[in-house]
């Protein structure tokens, strides 16, 4: 399998990546290689391994149901670029 | 051309915990904007989830209610998209490996006794965090985002297209709406959107194996707009194909105040999501115990309770729907039959769903609030029963313990002088004056006229100012008269 750049810039969009057609091929030609490497491990057997969904085989730690936090709004909406009446402010979006 | 409707549902049920699904904040509604938003809910740098066990819970008790499979390990994952109510630039949510797969639900599509039941398939029932809100009032040309909703534990349940009518929908969207407020995991709450349905319909010929292309209707937040948008979209995508026209997959929003359908702008990648498990959240893992502890302490389910009282209780299959439609209407109803006695099941039954219904109704409460007990309302149907007072007094008793006017039914029949009528000697004084007093009604009953001796019934009750048996008055009458 190979990326084409139409899927890197597809991907780079996706990800609100702008990125020059120069980068676009130097990319490409990272992922591809890393693509290398997945084909080469593909080839290992790997009959009866279950899959893993993460890298550390434990388990989710879990928390009690309780409210912990206090409001730290004021020292958050500090430094945000835009705040009016407890809201941060973004540019318009709507659909 | 007949056209047959298919219809799945997603529904996404808002979890009743104190605290967010991934931090410690609160999850209270209707706070000022952003102060139950901490690091995690705001993306801050460094944070990192943490799972809430209550949530869990939730997910394991619905999974258990419905007959599902309850994963004994499931996986977090990335939604990726980009909006300014999503922080992170990804929701958490489970996608592969969902907590719950399968399970059923049992609707009831059509009114009173005939109504028919349907069995409606649940695909999967999967954990995942709520966005924030966009507030698109104006705020000098700019949204203003409230992020204290972000994290809030949702609980997504999605059915198989197995609804034909937006009544199955609705039926579903209700049994539902019921079951989870039953199981306690959700208040239910659709005005605050604590329960919110998206709905995918299509249309195809009928007797197509094809399912036809489908739209999702999206963030439904009451039955009637439910129904509404699946009829208006129902009509409109056969309207499409009738002109030859053809349907494309799209996200459309209903308009409550035009009642149409409308797809949103669509954009071309905004259904590639990307998903991948979340490297900051382990796999789920939940053991066969605490499964089997989240069963011991479920309620008994409504359409396992449902039966027991048809069974027990001799009721027919609609009076035992309507008492279990909530648990609390349901555990009302049964503190009642337990103090009036199981021989009293039916009248019970009949004054929770008639007068205690329709006094709840005008008050606008629902039976936590009911303005009469169980027990006082048990005392009442016990003093109708053992003829103390008459049915028509019985409701007298029943404002009066509505009002306050007494502790129980005994307290009031006394200070308002309400029992029946039982010393005969006076009764038969009342009969011979009505009888003296109504040559004409004597007549017409003696020449063959059955109904004059209604009239009579009528004088001898009105003189005992209510009080009288009109069965008895009926048979002292009927006496009296023969020839």
């Amino acid at each position: 399998m190979s990326l084409n750049l139409e899927q890197v810039f597809r991907a780079a969009r996706l990800a609100r990546l702008a990125i020059s057609d120069a980068e676009a091929e130097r990319t490409a030609a990272q992922l591809n290689n890393i693509f290398a490497l997945i084909e080469q491990m593909q080839a290992v057997d790997t009959t009866g391994v279950e899959p893993m969904s993460h890298a550390v085989d434990l388990a989710q730690r879990l928390r009690p149901d309780a409210v912990t936090e206090a409001d730290r709004r004021a020292d958050f909406q500090a430094i945000a670029p835009e705040t009016e009446a407890g809201l941060y402010l973004v540019p318009k979006v709507i659909e | 051309m007949q056209w047959e409707v298919v219809i799945g549902l997603e529904t996404h049920a808002q979890l009743a915990t104190e605290s967010k699904i991934f931090s410690g904040a609160a999850t209270a509604f209707g706070a000022e904007p952003n102060i139950q938003a901490c690091g995690v809910d705001i993306a801050l740098p460094g944070v990192l989830p943490v799972l809430n066990r209550k949530a869990v819970e939730c997910a394991i008790r619905f999974g258990l209610a419905v007959g599902g499979e309850v994963a004994p390990r499931s996986v977090f994952a990335r939604k990726n998209y980009f909006y300014p109510d999503l922080p992170k630039g990804y929701q958490i949510s489970q996608f592969e490996e969902p907590v719950v797969s399968g399970g059923q639900l049992v609707i009831r599509v059509g009114q009173g006794a005939e109504a028919v039941e349907k069995t409606v398939r649940l695909t999967r029932a999967h954990l995942e965090e709520d966005a924030g809100k966009s507030l698109h009032e104006d705020f000098h040309g700019k949204s203003g985002i409230d992020l204290n909703r972000a994290g809030t534990p949702l609980l997504e349940i999605v059915s198989e297209p197995d609804m034909r009518s937006s009544q199955e929908a609705v039926a579903y969207a209700r049994a539902l709406h019921a079951l989870v407020r039953w199981i306690g995991i959700c208040d239910g709450n659709m005005q605050e959107g604590s329960f919110r349905c998206d709905a995918n319909v299509s249309v195809r010929r009928k007797g197509a194996e094809k399912l036809g292309t489908r739209r999702e209707i999206k963030n439904l937040n009451s039955f009637r707009f439910l129904q509404q948008a699946i009829d208006y979209e129902v009509q409109w995508q056969i309207g499409v194909l009738e002109d030859g026209g053809k349907i494309e997959q799209a996200t459309v929003l209903f308009n409550p105040d035009t009642g149409e359908t409308r797809a949103m702008r669509s954009k071309e990648d905004a259904h590639d999501y990307r998903y991948f498990p979340d490297p900051d959240l382990l796999p789920l893992v939940i053991d066969a115990a605490w499964k089997d502890q989240v069963r011991a302490e479920l309620p008994e389910l409504p359409d396992a309770m449902r039966a027991r009282f048809a069974r027990d209780y001799g009721l027919s299959a609609y009076d035992a729907a309507t008492l279990t439609a909530a648990l609390e209407l349901a555990r009302f109803y049964e503190s009642c039959v337990a103090a009036a006695g199981r021989e009293l099941a039916k009248p019970c039954a009949n004054w929770v769903m008639v007068d205690l219904a329709a006094r709840l109704n005008r008050a606008e409460l629902d039976i936590s609030h009911s303005p009469i007990t169980a027990q006082q309302l048990a005392g009442l149907v016990r003093r109708i029963a053992d003829g103390t007072i008459s049915n028509a007094m019985g409701k007298k008793v029943f404002d009066a313990l509505c009002n306050g006017e007494g502790a129980d039914a005994d307290a009031v029949i006394e200070a308002q002088g309400l029992r029946q009528m039982n010393d005969s000697g006076a009764l038969e004084a009342l009969v011979d004056a009505a009888i003296a007093g109504n040559p004409r009604s004597v007549e017409e009953y003696r020449a063959g006229k059955e109904k004059a001796i209604q009239a009579l019934v009528g004088q001898v009750m009105k003189a005992s100012k209510g009080k009288a048996n009109p069965q008895q008055v009926n048979e002292l009458l009927r006496a009296r008269l023969k020839p």
